[in-house]
């Protein structure tokens, strides 16, 4: 079939190993594809040109501050959820050079920093991260003020979803209603069956590259349904579990109490729990360098010996640093209780006064890789359980 | 938390990072280490467009040092003859403090919220300012003297720590003249000070204020500000008419970085200008 776009809305199949012809067609297209790979004894996104590349039959069990990749029973490419790396380093990159500096003749000239890197395709994103896009486009985007570096990475990705068939004990996306099932935000949207993928097509370009990858055919009404009744049963199964008593030796899974979570944590600022959780943390900062919506950033001024030439590097920063708070007079929050607290009731609270939405997606991230294991859901439902 | 956000004429709010050159036209040294630098465009195109609000600050750059939020402190209706009071006591600030007559320096904005001018016509303004905290009131006084006929009583209550460190002296007298009560205190007198001695909220026990008809505007440490949010409170001043500019770590104005989250708030796009009734919950939480 040689047609030269699919229509946004429709879907096809193909064959598992076709699944090469998607790549090639993105590379060709001028896209540099990035893909999950296991690396260090993690699903981290890199650059992909073979399919074989992929993480097939690994999964990843995780717990609070635990990650161990295993052998899986099914020989999926995607059956690993989601690892340490997110959507946001391709958007808001962890350093950046802002802007460029150059004096000359007692004038400094600014240069804003042309974004010379070529457009990125991801493939392997899930429904929490195309919402955790979502919230980021909110603040670099839909402000006041845009962010132009942001833009143009944003403009110019391709998103290649797939869609989760398993969770892990930390996901809880059917809790902040960002998941399992990803609905929108993405090119092409893949549904992983056993010997084939369900592809949706979520965008003209998304319908163009697809056209051009060899193999595909329309899906039968009965394989779109069992794409599907996939997501739906990983969500039923989701809340489920989370109510059922854990297996022994297991933690139980995550779910979050949203309601009325912005009040509860803002009516309890002086909480004895926040205390207590200072106890555990390590203010290591590993929670915000994982979560996929934590924006928060420093500009450092990098000079040349002559000091004639400057560049502005914009870094990832944590509110967990006493840097983060600094002013002439001292720091504002000077302990690991309040800059726990900080980073908590911005994620779940004032975030929702800031942009209209919570700034967690539920993607379990940051409980998998704090070095102690701290859980949010727990910290929200134990200042839940004697709330003033 | 405050989507009416205006963005400056100076800045583009597709590139916000953008910067404009300006030259040191003076400098004129207030305080102890504290100093004025009035700032002109380079390209008089820029000057022509840029206007400001009071309360606004701009970001004054140093490349390779870094940017710093310094408060205008001049006259929002002459835009062109635009002063910035710095007081050196960070990396930035003290290498500003270095800088000359004709010196090169990068600025942008406008940005942030302003004191409520327009709102406080008709009624009684107090204004209570402490320290370099004068520095972005003083448009303020501007605007009220180039239209006095539209508020009713105003005074200035403001206090430094001793009479060297009381800014802009040589301006009381003008603004005396404008039909202000200037009241000034210091913490710590010494031999030649006959004025008052005390900190600025006991200024307020000797005023005689229409509650239903005054507006506070405070600036100062955040110390200060809860005194005098506690004076007004006493006298039945309601939280919505006490507006306070607050100071948290702006690094960037746009509401990007996340460094300067007070509660809800970006304190360099929602403030530095708030009400009481706004920041109540969070004043008083430590380390908040």
């Amino acid at each position: 079939m040689s047609v030269s776009t699919i229509p946004v809305g429709s879907t096809v199949s193909l064959q598992k190993l076709r699944l090469q012809g998607l790549i090639d067609a993105l590379t060709n297209a001028g896209y540099q594809v990035i893909g999950p790979q296991i690396a260090d004894g993690a699903v981290v996104y890199d650059e992909l040109d073979s399919l074989e590349q992929l993480p097939l039959g690994v999964i990843d069990e995780q717990d609070g501050g635990r990650y161990r990749l295993e052998r899986s029973n099914d020989a999926g490419y995607f059956d690993h959820v989601v690892g340490p790396h997110s959507l946001k380093r391709y958007l808001f990159p962890p350093q950046e050079t802002l802007q460029q500096l150059h004096l000359k003749d007692g004038h400094w000239n600014v240069e804003p920093t042309p974004i010379h890197d070529k457009p990125v395709a991801v493939i392997g994103a899930r429904s929490c991260d195309l919402h955790a896009v979502a919230i980021q486009d909110r603040v670099f985007l839909e402000g006041p003020y845009v962010d132009p570096g942001y833009r143009v990475r944003r403009e110019r990705l391709f998103v290649v979803s797939v869609q989760c068939r398993r969770a892990a004990a930390t996901c809880f996306c059917h809790s902040m209603k960002t998941g399992p099932r990803a609905s929108r935000g993405f090119d092409l949207s893949l549904t992983e069956l056993d010997d084939s993928f369900v592809i949706e097509v979520g965008s003209d370009q998304g319908g163009q590259i697809l056209a051009s990858v060899e193999g595909w055919k329309a899906s039968s009404a009965a394989i779109v349904d069992q794409a599907k009744e996939q997501s739906v049963q990983l969500e039923r199964t989701m809340k489920q579990r989370a109510d059922a008593d854990p297996a022994a030796g297991t933690s139980r899974p995550r779910q979050l109490d949203t309601h009325d979570v912005h009040d509860l944590l803002l009516n309890n600022l002086d909480h004895p729990r926040w205390e207590q959780v200072a106890e555990r943390c390590l203010a290591c900062a590993n929670c915000t360098m994982v979560c996929p919506t934590c924006f928060c950033s420093s500009v450092t001024e990098v000079a040349d010996l002559t000091g004639e030439h400057v560049r502005r590097e914009r870094t990832w920063a944590s509110c967990f640093t006493a840097e983060h708070s600094l002013l002439n007079s001292g720091v504002v929050r000077n302990s690991t209780k309040s800059r726990y607290r900080q980073w908590l009731t911005h994620k779940l609270a004032t975030w929702i006064d800031q942009y209209d939405t919570s700034g967690c997606v539920g993607c379990g991230r940051c409980i998998t890789w704090c070095p102690v294991g701290i859980d949010l859901t727990e910290e929200v439902a134990a200042i839940r359980e004697t709330a003033s | 938390m405050n989507p009416g956000i205006q963005v400056a004429p100076t800045v583009d709010a597709a590139n916000p990072w953008a910067m404009h050159a300006v030259r040191i036209l003076a400098i004129r040294r207030e305080v102890p280490q504290a100093f004025t630098y009035e700032l002109a465009f380079e390209d008089h195109a820029v000057g022509e467009r840029f206007r400001f609000r009071p309360g606004q600050f701009d970001m004054l750059y140093l490349p390779g040092i870094g940017e710093s939020a310094i408060s205008i402190s001049s006259d929002p209706d002459d835009p062109q003859r635009l002063l910035h009071t710095i007081r050196a006591v960070g990396n930035v600030t003290r290498a500003l403090a270095r800088k000359r007559v004709g010196d090169q320096l990068l600025l942008r904005g406008p940005f942030g919220s302003a004191w409520p001018v327009e709102s406080c016509e008709g009624q009684d303004l107090v204004i209570a300012a402490g320290g370099l905290g004068l520095a972005p009131v003083r448009p303020v006084i501007h605007h009220v003297i180039n239209r006095r006929d539209r508020y009713g009583k105003v005074w200035l209550l403001y206090g430094a720590r001793s009479p060297r460190d009381l800014l802009y002296t040589y301006e009381y007298d003008d603004w005396r003249r404008a039909d202000i009560d200037v009241q000034v205190t210091v913490d710590l007198g010494y031999d030649g000070w006959d004025g008052h001695i005390g900190v600025v909220p006991t200024l307020f026990d000797r005023l005689h204020l229409n509650p239903a008809r005054t507006r506070i505007i405070t600036c100062g440490p955040e110390i200060m500000m809860r005194f005098v949010i506690a004076a007004c409170l006493t006298q039945k001043i309601g939280p919505q008419h006490i507006y306070l500019s607050m100071e948290r770590n702006m690094n960037c104005a746009l509401g990007f970085c996340g460094h300067c989250q007070l509660g809800p708030a970006f304190v360099c796009k929602d403030g530095p200008v708030f009400t009481y009734e706004q920041m109540e919950p969070y004043l008083d939480v430590e380390d908040f």
